[in-house]
């Protein structure tokens, strides 16, 4: 059994050198708590809700969230705003181009967040998904199973890793970072201290203001994380059952051709 | 069907009689679920259940998503957002879909490589391996080009790369290529038509799977000891065997259990573990990713097809004997293919008398030593393909068609075997002790 499990272990560590590769070359990365990890983490509505408004009032002036449909702020298990509320920040925040109209109106719940202003900037919808904070050890990924795959704590690395050192390539500012790949990024730094004001009264320093946005982040990337979390668990636990039940009646029946003790 | 005498299937009542004499499918059935099995199976062999399971779960899944995907590259890559955000169960019918994929891949090595180790490939097993290898290319194929239809930034630049492979085929490549793309370049046309073979190709795998089953069941079961069953009567074969049904179902049905049991884990929790960020960002023609890596089954392939650069002397070699006709790149793909042909050969490579693995000391070490090469292939092959990783990478191709060009034939003549039971019986009743009955 225990030369079983030493393969196992063996092949399921290998698998992993495929996924690791990812953006490759990132800086130093933390790992953040955050509260939807683990087999039982939810999201934390009041951090999404924050989140929604670091990203309406700071990310939207450049990027975009097309794949989210706006009616989703409403969802339970997500910022969870009432139906009112949604109608009102569509209407307040974005005008979408409508066909019928051949004009802009203002937004509807119905309708997605809008696409990217910028043509450099990347949509956001996917980001927390679309990198991965750790890779290692050697670009095994074996740390991913500890820590998780690291979208998230990418973005607040990210957010919280200008050194304040620019230069100017080819007419472009680039500035000095120590998450993203290659040291040096185009954009801007977005986030400083209290440049977002939370209504709930919580810390708006640059750490905690990234900590809800990068949260924001991977609900907009996984909506429906929480669902699949509890079906993943239910999965386990009857597939457990059925397994023992399997292996009760597996005993049983081969006993009798064993030469052991019958069953 | 069955070589190895056992009762077959006797109409009883009336109504059985009727339909026997017309359709003998319950005769059938009832013959292949009560083939003998040698008894001694260990769990290594369970997973051929695990491969039959997911066959139907990747084609039913498969099915559902089909409803919701839309195969245009504008709309492909929102239609999966679709399915992941408002398709009701969407989003775990995906992530079942997609890990199920790997979940076919990694049982399928394990299959493969309990067949190398146990010499299930060697007479008179050689057409079910033969045609386990058609079926295993054909799996790269579909879960290729699966990879392909999300339509993130991996899965346009996998195909660019993978069907470039085909453009380094001298004289006839290029146009080849153009042929295979539907075009100059991966696009629509090359979205549609894998999006076609990647639900036809399924379907193709599920008929050889039949001959597969068709195939062993003839020459009945390999087992541990690479012992046959004894043939000589019906009383004979069944102190070695047992009845598929009950005793092998149940048995295969627990271990398929445990399997599961990790894979909902993996799925429930992790889902993208085994997949790469880079494919949630939208196909761009104009950006390419800073690593271009194939999924994680096919990285010990794709380690052996950039092993042979331009500096390894085999590739001037052959470039010099052919005049230029064979260059590094045309190189790597004959390597690749040719890695998993030796493979489809080992029948007619290996000439060990002997057919277990077990009962031979020096092919034990060897064998170890594959599969360990396998793994530092399968790291390697994600690799930036520099510095030492090029390096290993030569030393791990090498070593995989060493052992089965040179070794195997080699070890044949060379090895002596240790002695393995007369029969299935003694080695069963050796482990677990003689039945009370």
């Amino acid at each position: 059994m225990l030369k079983k499990l030493a393969i196992s272990a063996v092949a399921a560590l290998s698998l992993s050198a495929g996924a690791a590769m990812a953006a490759g070359g990132t800086g130093h990365i933390e790992d953040t708590a955050f509260s939807y990890e683990g087999p039982f983490g939810a999201f934390d509505q009041n951090q999404l809700q924050r989140g929604l408004k670091v990203y309406t009032e700071v990310c939207s002036a450049c990027h975009g969230l097309k794949f989210v449909p706006i009616r989703t702020l409403a969802d339970e298990g997500g910022p969870h705003f009432s139906e009112a509320q949604v109608r009102q920040y569509a209407a307040d925040n974005f005008e979408v181009f409508d066909e019928e109209l051949d004009d802009f109106r203002a937004a509807k719940p119905a309708d997605f967040f809008p696409a990217s202003n910028l043509e450099n900037a990347p949509d956001l919808s996917l980001m927390a998904k679309a990198r991965a904070g750790f890779h290692g050890p050697q670009g095994t990924g074996i740390n991913q199973l500890v820590k998780g795959m690291g979208g998230a704590e990418y973005i607040v690395a990210l957010l919280t890793g200008y050194t304040g050192e620019t230069k100017v390539q080819a007419g472009t500012t680039f500035y000095e970072n120590t998450a993203f790949p290659g040291g040096w990024i185009s954009m801007a730094p977005p986030l400083e201290d209290g440049l977002v004001e939370f209504d709930d009264g919580h810390a708006d320093d640059l750490h905690h203001a990234s900590e809800d946005i990068a949260a924001f982040l991977m609900w907009t990337a996984e909506p429906k994380m929480m669902d699949r979390q509890r079906a993943g668990f239910a999965g386990v636990l009857i597939l457990s059952l059925l397994t023992v039940l399997l292996y009760l009646t597996n005993k049983r029946l081969w006993a009798p051709h064993k030469g052991k003790k019958k069953a | 069907m069955s070589g190895i005498p056992h009762d077959h299937y006797e109409p009883k009542t009336g109504a059985e009689k009727w339909l026997h004499s017309r359709l003998p499918v319950v005769g059938l059935v009832y013959d292949t679920l009560m083939i003998p099995t040698p008894k001694n199976l260990n769990w290594w062999w369970i997973w051929g259940i695990v491969l039959a399971f997911c066959l139907v779960l990747q084609i039913v899944t498969g099915i559902v998503l089909v409803m919701h995907y839309t195969p245009h590259v504008d709309l492909a890559f929102a239609s999966v957002e679709h399915i992941m955000r408002d398709v009701n169960g969407g989003h775990m019918i995906r992530y079942l879909h997609m890990n199920g994929a790997s979940l076919f891949f990694f049982a399928v090595y394990i299959h493969i490589f309990r067949g190398l180790f146990y010499g299930s490939y060697k007479a008179p097993r050689e057409v079910t391996w033969i045609i386990g290898m058609i079926i295993y290319l054909l799996m790269m194929a579909t879960g290729f080009m699966g990879y392909v239809l999300p339509w993130g930034q991996m899965s346009f630049w996998g195909a660019t790369v993978i069907t470039g492979l085909f453009g380094a085929i001298p004289f006839v490549g290029d146009a080849l290529q153009t042929f295979l793309l539907g075009g100059p370049a991966v696009d629509n046309a090359t979205l549609n038509r894998f999006f076609s073979l990647h639900y036809l190709l399924p379907f193709v795998i599920a008929g050889l799977v039949i001959v597969h089953i068709w195939a062993f069941h003839t020459t009945g079961n390999n087992n541990p000891t690479g012992v046959e069953v004894r043939r000589g009567s019906k009383e004979e074969a069944e102190k070695d065997t047992l009845p598929f049904w009950p005793y092998f179902v149940i048995k295969d049905l627990f271990g398929l259990g445990v399997v599961l049991v990790v894979f909902f884990a993996i799925v429930g929790f992790m889902p993208n573990y085994l997949g790469h960020p880079d494919n949630y960002i939208e196909a761009n023609p104009l950006v390419t990713p800073a690593h271009i890596v194939p999924e994680w089954y096919f990285l010990p392939f794709y380690a052996i097809l950039r092993a042979f650069d331009s500096e390894v002397w085999v590739v001037m070699f052959a470039g010099w004997v052919t005049g230029g006709i064979i260059d590094a790149k045309f190189f790597g793909v004959l390597a690749m293919f040719g890695a998993i042909a030796v493979m489809a050969l080992t029948p007619w490579l290996d000439t060990s008398s002997v057919r277990s693995g077990r009962f031979r000391p020096m092919f034990k070490w060897w064998f170890r030593l594959l599969i360990l090469d396998f793994f530092v292939l399968m790291w390697a092959g994600a690799m930036p393909a520099e510095g030492i990783y090029s390096m290993i990478s030569l030393i791990g191709a090498t070593y995989w068609f060493a052992y089965f060009l040179v070794l195997l034939p080699l070890l044949g003549v060379i090895e002596t075997p240790t002695e393995a039971p007369a029969t299935i019986e003694d080695d069963f009743n050796d482990h677990y002790g003689k039945s009370a009955e």
